[in-house]
């Protein structure tokens, strides 16, 4: 007889302590296990991964956790409204349910990154999934080298963390740089597409580990870039996303070639899947 | 050892079965069709059809005098028992903005036993086992309906125009793991079964039925019978180096034509005896106080199956026809080590249109110029 330890289909309850507005449709929600009942993942989560987060008879969601990863009392997302499920999740407040499978899927190259530059580069809500690694990188400041973050957003008011991105490029040895779509009138900062900030870099290609998240086009042209620049393949890193019912891989359907994003994923290294991201219709 | 049963013998194993708490599942007919459902006695089972079968086209008619298995396989499958097409996950009540589970999904409240299963079909069970069991979360909902299934597999004796398993590995012998192996004969000379027990619990089964030894003579007829099953297959699928072959040929113009045909109904993942996607669904009552969590069978060739914010990955019918076939014998194999095709041929007799996976891969097969596809 299937119960709650066995079953990973089985959400268990959560409470939101916490909601805040990021941007006009992106909201933070910090969780707590609910009384009496066990964290699920006993304990901590690698950064990159996500949960499947449940909305009572509403529906459920692959959310990848942005909160930081020292943090052992509460598990951290950032959710951007776009249909009937994200819609009701960012709608929840403090005190409410929800229910909570995982943490699944891999994680960003954390460890090994270790002693190393490391190059974020976010696009969108692309930047939740790796705010636990800029955590982690500041949090241990001296096991890695240089740290830059590259954003790019739609507009100014959809830029995620702004507080947060000035306060981390005022680390030492730590660079955030952002650019946005459209500007509007009153945005002095940069216009253009990510990859646009390339050209303030100063990589040293042998010793950087890059992690990408965001549209995939995006990415596409992020890792291109970077190996144009010289990084090895492997030392690129993406988090991919494709629809999800299950995430413990028998759902079907986030396939991706032979992969599943859910458990092989959502972190590939750009050499593992260079020649799947020209595949259009995968 | 191999022993020799009467007819009569089929209904004494059902009820001996039923009276040991198994729910016998069996084939029957119903709609026109060969189905799978509970059978209480021999008067259940098909006697005296065989089926006929093409690309697009099923239908039954008066075969073998007598026989109880004279058909090859309908549009059903135990998937249909072991990962059923419907499972409600749990159900759930709201209570003071929280929430309380109440339960996981009941298994079946006896095991099944089926009977009649064809050797593609045991073959499928162990895909699925690989898929549900042995990956790296086992599903729960599958494991308790498998674990107990006691399996009577039946030889097959003629294959369909539709079946290609011999070129698959899979068939027509039985060679999986069954409690109970039965080959049927009927001739104008009789009608007779051989029955072999795969281990102890098909022993003490057979072991209640009326049984002789079997001589050299039958065995060598039952062997005969099975062996020309194999030689009536007029398809086969090329399987040598088919993994790379899908993979290198991402791009082919034979995708476009067979899209041009597909209707994307998916009929071919229904009636596939090893395709498992399933998607779920929430559902509530009018007080909004109660809710249900179903898991139902999906396929991908369903525009919502890729969806994600902002479009689905495989808007085209072209890439979903890819998906399927490169999923079901490629992919699958980097997945689970094995193929996912067992070759029972149901995708082609149920394609409203007769689209031909064997087809389809010969003629990437045919118009390649690179690649390891030589045989």
């Amino acid at each position: 007889m299937a119960n709650a330890e066995t079953d990973p289909m089985m959400p268990q309850p959560w409470v939101v302590r916490r909601i805040s507005k990021e941007t006009p449709d992106t909201f933070t929600l910090a969780l707590t296990p609910s009384e009496g009942g066990a964290r699920s993942g006993s304990g901590g989560f690698r950064p990159g991964q996500f949960s499947m987060l449940w909305v009572f008879g509403v529906g459920e969601l692959p959310i990848s956790i942005s909160g930081d990863p020292a943090d052992e009392e509460s598990l951290t997302y950032t959710v951007r409204s776009v249909g009937p499920a994200t819609q009701a999740l960012v709608s929840r407040e403090a005190g409410q349910g929800v229910g909570v499978r995982g943490p699944f899927g891999t994680g960003w190259p954390v460890e090994g990154a270790a002693g190393r530059d490391v190059v974020v580069v976010a696009g969108g809500i692309g930047l939740a999934p790796l705010r636990p690694v800029i955590y982690h990188v500041l949090r241990h400041r001296a096991q890695f080298g240089r740290l830059v973050v590259l954003y790019g957003a739609r507009s100014p008011r959809d830029m995620l963390y702004r507080k947060e991105l000035v306060s981390w490029g005022r680390h030492q040895d730590t660079q955030v740089l952002a650019t946005v779509d459209y500007g509007g009138v009153s945005w002095r900062g940069r216009v253009g597409v990510v990859t646009s900030l390339f050209k303030y870099l100063r990589l040293q290609p042998a010793r950087t580990t890059a992690m990408l998240c965001g549209p995939e086009i995006m990415m596409r042209l992020v890792a291109r870039e970077l190996a144009a620049r010289g990084l090895a393949a492997q030392d690129v890193y993406l988090s991919m996303e494709r629809n999800m019912k299950c995430a413990v891989g028998s759902c079907g359907h986030c396939q991706w070639g032979p992969h599943f994003i859910c458990k092989d994923g959502p972190i590939f290294s750009y050499a593992r899947i260079a020649p799947m991201l020209d595949r259009y219709e995968l | 050892m191999q022993a020799r049963l009467a007819p009569e013998e089929i209904d004494k194993l059902i009820r001996a079965l039923a009276r040991r708490g198994y729910a016998v599942l069996g084939p029957t007919v119903r709609d026109g069709a060969v189905v799978y459902d509970e059978i209480e006695g021999a008067k259940d089972l098909p006697r005296g059809w065989t089926d006929e079968q093409e690309a697009g086209r099923y239908r039954l008619k008066p075969g073998p005098a007598g026989a109880l298995f004279g058909y090859t396989v309908g549009p059903q499958s135990w998937k249909k028992y072991l990962h059923p097409a419907q499972v409600k996950l749990f159900e759930a009540d709201r209570q003071d903005g929280l929430f309380r589970i109440l339960g996981s999904p009941a298994p079946p409240a006896r095991p099944y036993a089926f009977l009649g299963v064809r050797a593609c079909e045991l073959a499928a069970i162990a895909v699925q086992d690989r898929v549900f069991l042995a990956d790296r979360f086992r599903d729960p909902v599958y494991g308790a309906r498998r674990t107990p299934v006691f399996l009577v597999a039946v030889q097959c004796t003629q294959a369909a125009a539709t079946c290609f398993c011999a070129s698959m590995g899979t068939g027509p012998e039985v060679r999986g793991a069954a409690d109970l192996t039965l080959t049927e004969i009927v001739n104008g000379e009789g009608h007779w079964f051989l029955a072999e027990a795969g281990g102890e619990r098909g022993q003490e089964v057979l072991a209640e039925l009326d049984r002789q030894p079997a001589t050299e003579e039958e065995l060598r007829r039952a062997r005969t019978a099975v062996e020309s099953a194999a030689a009536q297959q007029v398809r086969r699928m090329e399987t040598a180096g088919i993994r790379d072959l899908l993979y290198q040929n991402f791009e082919h113009p034979r995708w476009d034509q067979v899209a041009a045909r597909c209707l994307t109904c998916a009929n071919c993942t229904m009636v596939c005896p090893t395709c498992f996607c399933t998607t779920v669904e929430d559902a509530s009552d009018v007080t909004g106080d109660h809710a249900e969590r179903w898991r139902r069978w999906d396929s991908c060739f369903t525009l919502t199956f890729s969806y994600i914010h902002g479009g689905s990955v495989r808007s085209s019918s072209k890439a979903r026809y890819r998906q399927w076939l490169t999923h079901k014998l490629a992919s699958w194999i980097d997945q689970f080590g094995s193929s996912g095709c067992v070759g029972c041929g149901r995708c082609i007799t149920w394609c409203p249109v007769g689209i031909d996976l064997t087809e389809e891969v010969q003629a990437i097969r045919g118009t390649v110029n690179h690649g390891n596809t030589d045989a």
